[in-house]
């Protein structure tokens, strides 16, 4: 049993089959990568997980509520969060209110109308966005306004951003496109740790192979809408159908 | 104190002794003297400076934190007139109750026309407000005449029951206290006024103003400026970003519906015009002339455009014929043609002039031109990127 199912999952757009009779099974606690050529349909996979879209036929589960018709707010409140390929974060408050915004919405839920309450009282909410900067190594950048960050302090944020809600999956889209190595080196180790520390499960979409196979336990490759292979990482790199979708058959 | 920090029990001690001093800093000029026509502390005028502040304050609520730009809230402001006029008929001139009505019909106005036009955002969403507005100002105008007694606007006759009104006074008052009744002070040549009708705006008005300042601060505030700058993101951050966006219009709502319910308490009359996109169009020009998303922004924008409606409309050619006498006549004639144009009917050219000016050079409104002169005169440039626009929650 996985924490997330996807079974036969079929979505079309006009006649563009993106998705045909997609199975997956994310198992709880590890770091499943999801890779495949451009176009496979990788990223209207993950749509498909967050309420974006809806699938055409088929069924996705997560730890027992389906997540199908449900809207991106309340996806998440069931425990699913989401890092974009370009991060997606609040780019005119600072970083402190950056993280204590995701830490709102965890105590409180989907609305709140605490319009008399007041944001420095919140003691637990502050401690909790404080120790996140801390685990993130962003605490000295805890004032500063979001969007006069680098890409990949911005990438970090959003990270803590989603891990401060103690998500039960997290599904990060291409977390080190556009990066440069050495931060796409600092990405894996933080990817690692959290790994390591929380035990959160990961589903990570990716190009790189270099982080695909530094960090995934499991991995489905992706071409023309289906799943060709879902296997561990040494079983993959290989495989004979792998190499024929990234590189296309031999005549 | 009251749940504010420091700084901002500052800004808001600052407001209060701004508005109880105002008869005297609205009349700094003699009042027999050549300058006396810049004088703004008459009753009417200063009752309109707080009125049109509260329905600033609400409109920031709204427009500065969340980015959703209504052009309809003038339609609040009218229903909020009628139902304050209304209570006057039926009930009795006392203030309390006509202000009461026009908060909760402002609000339920607000929820109903919040409800649909939030569906969509950005220009769409102005449309839809915009829509809604001439559409109230229409049928108040034609359909809702028995309500709104179309273009004679409505007003309070003689033979209306005012059921509670017993042998309480014919003007409005606020339990005996006549909103009209003004206390005249002479010092010298200096006159200053003291109306009642004022002092009583302006008390609400402090309470909008402190409750506007609570808002920013809690952490419903936080989640209507994160709507401002970033909706997807806070949609996957587990927030409903609908109900956060409706409370905000009906808070807004309310706030206008406040104004609207003053204006007929200074003065008991309703009309159509209240409605129109004129005046939805002037709370958004004095928001962003002052400096949306900031606190005390609407307020000065609120003055200065009143200030200048008032002011600049009142000089007509023998005033400027006054002033430019010493000169010689072809010279005299030439420059009162020239000045004419940016006065007395003219006043409008002035207000776009002035509003094009700040908006290219003061992006931020007359607070970014005030945030600017303090850098610059305590010379702490690290400040700025903090405290620009907003001061962050997290100090």
């Amino acid at each position: 049993m996985g924490i997330l199912e996807v079974q036969n999952v079929n979505k079309s757009f006009g006649g563009l089959k993106a998705l045909q009779n997609v199975n997956l099974n994310v198992e709880e606690g590890t770091i499943h990568a999801i890779i495949g050529p451009n176009g496979a349909g990788k990223s209207t996979l993950l749509n498909c997980f967050v309420g974006k879209l809806l699938p055409d036929t088929g069924a996705v589960t997560f730890d027992g509520h389906s997540l199908l018709g449900k809207k991106p707010h309340e996806i998440n409140q069931i425990g699913v969060s989401r890092v974009f390929q370009t991060p997606e974060i609040f780019a005119d408050l600072s970083v402190f209110e950056n993280v204590m915004i995701p830490c709102f919405a965890k105590r409180d839920g989907a609305f709140e109308l605490n319009a008399l309450a007041r944001v420095q009282g919140q003691s637990d909410i502050r401690d909790k966005a404080e120790q996140m900067l801390i685990d993130v190594n962003m605490i000295d950048k805890r004032d500063m306004i979001a969007s006069s960050m680098s890409r990949g302090d911005k990438r970090r944020l959003e990270m803590a951003m989603c891990l401060a809600q103690d998500p039960k999956l997290l599904l990060l889209d291409e977390p080190t496109a556009g990066m440069a190595r050495a931060d796409t080196n600092n990405t894996i180790e933080l990817l690692a740790q959290i790994q390591d520390k929380r035990h959160i499960t990961m589903a990570v979409i990716e190009h790189d192979m270099h982080v695909v196979f530094s960090l995934a336990q499991k991995i489905s490759v992706l071409a023309q809408g289906t799943v060709i292979v879902e296997d561990l990482p040494e079983n993959i790199k290989g495989h004979p159908k792998v190499q024929e979708a990234y590189l296309g058959t031999a005549h | 104190m009251l749940g504010l920090n420091k700084k901002d029990t500052g800004l808001f001690i600052f407001v209060i002794c701004v508005t109880a001093l105002a008869p005297f800093i609205m009349n700094p000029f003699p009042a027999d003297s050549a300058m006396a026509q810049f004088n703004a502390g008459y009753p009417d005028l200063m009752q309109r400076f707080v009125i049109f502040g509260i329905f600033a304050i609400g409109f920031n609520i709204l427009f500065g934190l969340t980015g959703y730009l209504s052009f309809g809230h003038a339609a609040f402001l009218g229903a909020g007139s009628y139902a304050a006029v209304w209570m006057f008929k039926l009930l009795s001139y006392n203030i309390v109750p006509a202000i009461i009505l026009s908060v909760i019909v402002a609000g339920l106005f607000s929820v109903i026309i919040g409800f649909i036009s939030l569906r969509r955002s950005g220009i769409y969403f102005s449309i839809l407000t915009l829509a809604f507005a001439q559409m109230s100002f229409a049928m108040a105008y034609s359909v809702l005449t028995p309500l709104t007694n179309g273009e004679t606007g409505l007003q309070v006759y003689n033979d209306d029951p005012q059921w509670l009104k017993g042998d309480g006074p014919d003007a409005t008052h606020f339990f005996g206290l006549e909103m009209r009744s003004t206390f005249e002070l002479d010092l010298g040549a200096w006159s200053f006024s003291f109306n009642v009708g004022y002092y009583f705006c302006a008390v609400l008005m402090l309470v909008a103003f402190y409750l506007s300042m609570r808002i920013f601060r809690s952490p419903f505030g936080l989640m209507l400026r994160a709507i401002k700058t970033n909706q997807t993101r806070l949609n996957y951050t587990g927030l409903n970003s609908r109900p956060y966006t409706l409370a905000a219009f009906v808070i807004s709502g309310m706030y206008a519906g406040l104004a609207g319910g003053l204006m007929a308490s200074m003065d008991p009359l309703a009309g159509a015009e209240r409605m129109q996109w004129t005046a939805s169009g002037e709370v958004v020009l004095m928001t962003i002339l002052g400096g949306a998303g900031t606190l005390l922004g609407p307020l000065l924008g609120a003055g200065f455009i009143k200030y200048f409606e008032n002011i600049f409309s009142k000089i007509n050619e023998s005033v400027l014929h006054g002033w430019f006498g010493f000169l010689p006549d072809g010279i005299e004639n030439g420059l009162i043609w020239v000045a004419e144009h940016f006065v007395g009917s003219g006043w409008h050219l002035t207000l776009g002039l002035l509003f094009m000016l700040i908006v290219i050079f003061l992006p931020g409104g007359l607070m970014e031109g005030a945030t600017r002169i303090r850098d610059r005169f305590s010379g702490d440039k690290n400040k700025k990127d903090t405290e620009g626009k907003y001061a962050p929650a997290g100090e």
